[in-house]
């Protein structure tokens, strides 16, 4: 295999595997007919995350010497990000880099042609592997929304960068709502505080989808995309379905494609109120499109009641008058392991590596072996039958 | 119990804003008290925080254009809060390019004060950003501990120097020990101290200048030179100074010898008292 990119694709390139090593630790690299491919999985499989790189993006692409078989490798996605480091270095210094990689060698060369004749080589050690193939379908999911980068990259920014989970769904008046979703631990009564954005409809490319349907993933995990969809100043489009289905967030261009294929949490898993219920009317009015001033009144307020409620127990408790909710900064740990809500056949997971949404189950991976290979090394762990639930 | 309040300035919305991320610096938890005219941050000198206390106090008219709210009866016409600050300055922050900024006493499954900001956009849709922060009602039994604090008579009361330099100065000894003492006396000069075994490192700030004195029998009774001090641990003095992020309109620091450290701040309309108890 060789490839060659210049110019300002390399910083493209570069953004993409800062992407990708927000999901994964290991970087799958497989040239195709239709493109390079680079792919990763998080270790509790539940997220997988692909950018497909068309031939015409690089100045010559070559994905496999004729007669040999392309190779597919895997490698540490450290060591591949270390090459891409410092994007900021790479846009004015790097003019063109080469990747290569022939069955002979043992390894993978990254060669950064920069200015003033300074050459870079990087040889990345690989592991043979099998194809790593995460089986979806866009058309599948019947809720679709697709929004200029830059909106969904606002839409995100009232949330603390440490928020591990986010709920995005259609509120009342078609509004899209992205919603801070906080784990509720049962011995716990330290409250935090909850974000809540609301986007017009008008902002949106494309909104597919009813008022009340829902999913709650991974914000970190999505910032991933968002940041190379806001770099490379690209729609995203989200596709989902009922909770607990993976959603698939989506970026393309006439030279790339990138699919980010999260899980989400299912019914069960859910403890924040639906975003458009009767009940919600009455706790939560700015789920509604934007009223006038003059119509917010204290309505909401039940304030009073608990107010009263808490005077009679002061009268008859003496010493304190509620149990009192202490306070927390808001923020939860990142990398809380939550209980993994296990009741399905998922492999074990031979990693160490605990990922924040622990409780996310294993996507569906269909495993596509090689027709004529079988699969040299220990092969990734991967699911089942499709009749499982996702 | 009822309150709602608007803000449409841009200008007040950032000075609260800035308000807000000084308090949060300065306290985890702290009381928001709600009157008819002002809004308080008390923090009171409880074992938790040291012994540290704090009271600030802002007029409501200078910031709200709306402002309404209702206490607990008519004789004990105010609201108290307890939160996390950090909350509220963040809250706060996203309201960057705020067409309007609401906040709300509000009751969703717990006690909230609801921050409601409708941004500018681009587009003509508009949107909107809220924020629950979660609040705890603090009944009227426990008002009296969240009082203004009296002034305590002080022996040496004087005008402080550059809080950024005091703190860049206080930010390196503290590497050297947590122990400090503060020096002051009515000829305008100010010295901050650490003593170890192996060193003693003073630095010497000159013509500060003092304030005029409350009364006359005071001023006449000490002798200038003479420096009232008050040892204090350095940490508690790093985090006041690192919660000013902008040099205030007026800065006195009073002390009442190996007692406490009393600082009087005003940031523009906005005053902050700030107490440091001695080491025991």
């Amino acid at each position: 295999m060789k490839c060659l990119v210049t110019g300002g694709n390399v910083k493209v390139l570069g953004k993409a595997v800062h992407s990708l090593s927000r999901i994964g630790d290991e970087l799958y690299l497989e040239p195709l007919e239709d493109g390079l491919s680079l792919r990763t999985v998080n270790s509790s499989r539940s997220a997988y995350a692909c950018f497909l790189f068309a031939p015409l993006f690089f100045q010559q692409y070559q994905a496999a010497t004729s007669g040999q078989e392309a190779l597919r490798c895997k490698i540490l996605m450290k060591s591949f990000l270390a090459v891409f480091r410092s994007l900021a270095t790479v846009e004015k210094t790097v003019e063109k880099c080469c990747i290569s990689l022939n069955g002979r060698s043992s390894c993978l060369v990254v060669q950064l042609h920069c200015k003033y004749g300074v050459r870079k080589t990087h040889n990345l050690s690989f592991q043979d592997c099998e194809s790593l193939q995460a089986v979806f379908d866009p058309a599948l999911c019947p809720h679709v929304l697709r929004a200029p980068a830059r909106v969904l990259g606002e839409a995100v920014l009232p949330f603390p960068p440490a928020l591990a989970e986010v709920t995005l769904g259609i509120g009342c008046g078609r509004r899209v709502i992205l919603r801070s979703y906080q784990e509720e631990e049962a011995d716990s009564t330290v409250k935090a505080m909850v974000t809540e954005m609301s986007i017009g409809e008008e902002d949106f490319q494309q909104l597919q989808a009813q008022e009340g349907v829902a999913i709650t993933f991974c914000l970190k995990e999505f910032r991933g995309l968002l940041s190379f969809a806001e770099s490379a100043n690209l729609s995203l489009s989200v596709h989902f379905d009922a909770p607990g289905r993976p959603a698939i967030f989506a970026v393309k261009d006439s030279l790339l494609d990138g699919h980010f294929v999260l899980a989400t949490l299912s019914e069960s898993d859910l403890h924040s109120p639906a975003l458009c219920s009767p009940e919600l009317h009455r706790l939560a009015p700015p789920l509604q499109a934007h009223s006038t001033p003059h119509l917010d009144d204290f309505a909401s307020d039940d304030i009073d009641s608990y107010m009263i409620a808490m005077e009679t127990t002061a009268d008859s408790e003496g010493s304190r008058a509620v149990p009192s909710i202490p306070l927390s900064p808001g923020l939860r740990p990142p990398c809380s392991p939550g209980p993994f809500s296990e009741d399905h056949e998922a492999e074990p997971s031979t990693e160490p590596g605990t990922p924040p949404p622990k409780k996310f189950r294993s996507l569906f991976f269909g495993s596509i072996l090689a027709p004529v290979h079988s699969p040299p090394g220990p092969s990734p762990v991967l699911a089942e039958d499709s009749e499982g639930e996702g | 119990m009822k309150f709602r309040a608007k803000i449409v300035d841009a200008a007040c919305l950032n000075h609260f804003t800035r308000v807000s991320t000084m308090i949060a610096k300065l306290a985890k938890t702290c009381t928001l008290r709600i009157s008819p005219e002002k809004l308080n941050f008390v923090l009171s000198d409880r074992v938790a925080s040291g012994g540290v206390s704090m009271w600030c106090e802002l007029e409501q008219e200078n910031f709200f254009s709306e402002f309404q709210m209702e206490g607990i009866s008519a004789e004990n016409n105010a609201i108290y809060l307890d939160l996390t600050a950090e909350n509220l300055s963040r809250a706060l922050k996203t309201a960057q390019n705020a067409r309007a900024l609401k906040i709300k006493l509000t009751n969703k499954h717990f006690p909230c004060l609801t921050v409601s900001i409708e941004l500018l956009s681009v587009s003509s849709s508009s949107r909107v950003v809220t924020h629950d922060i979660p609040v705890k009602v603090i009944p009227r039994k426990l008002w009296k501990d969240l009082q203004e604090p009296t002034i305590p008579d002080s022996d040496v009361s004087i005008y402080l120097p550059v809080l950024k330099t005091m703190k860049s100065i206080v930010e390196k000894m503290k590497n050297i020990s947590n122990h400090l003492i503060m020096e002051a006396n009515l000829s305008g000069e100010l010295n901050l101290k650490i003593e170890t075994e192996l060193v003693c490192i003073t630095t010497h700030f000159k013509d500060l200048g003092n304030p005029p004195p409350a009364s006359e029998d005071a001023s006449q009774e000490r002798p200038p030179e003479q420096m009232a001090e008050v040892h204090v641990d350095i940490r508690k003095l790093l985090q006041f100074l690192a919660g000013q992020q902008v040099n205030p309109t007026r800065a006195v620091c009073n002390l009442v010898s190996n007692k406490i450290v009393h600082f009087d701040l005003l940031h523009e309309d906005v005053s902050l008292q700030y107490f440091i108890p001695a080491l025991s």
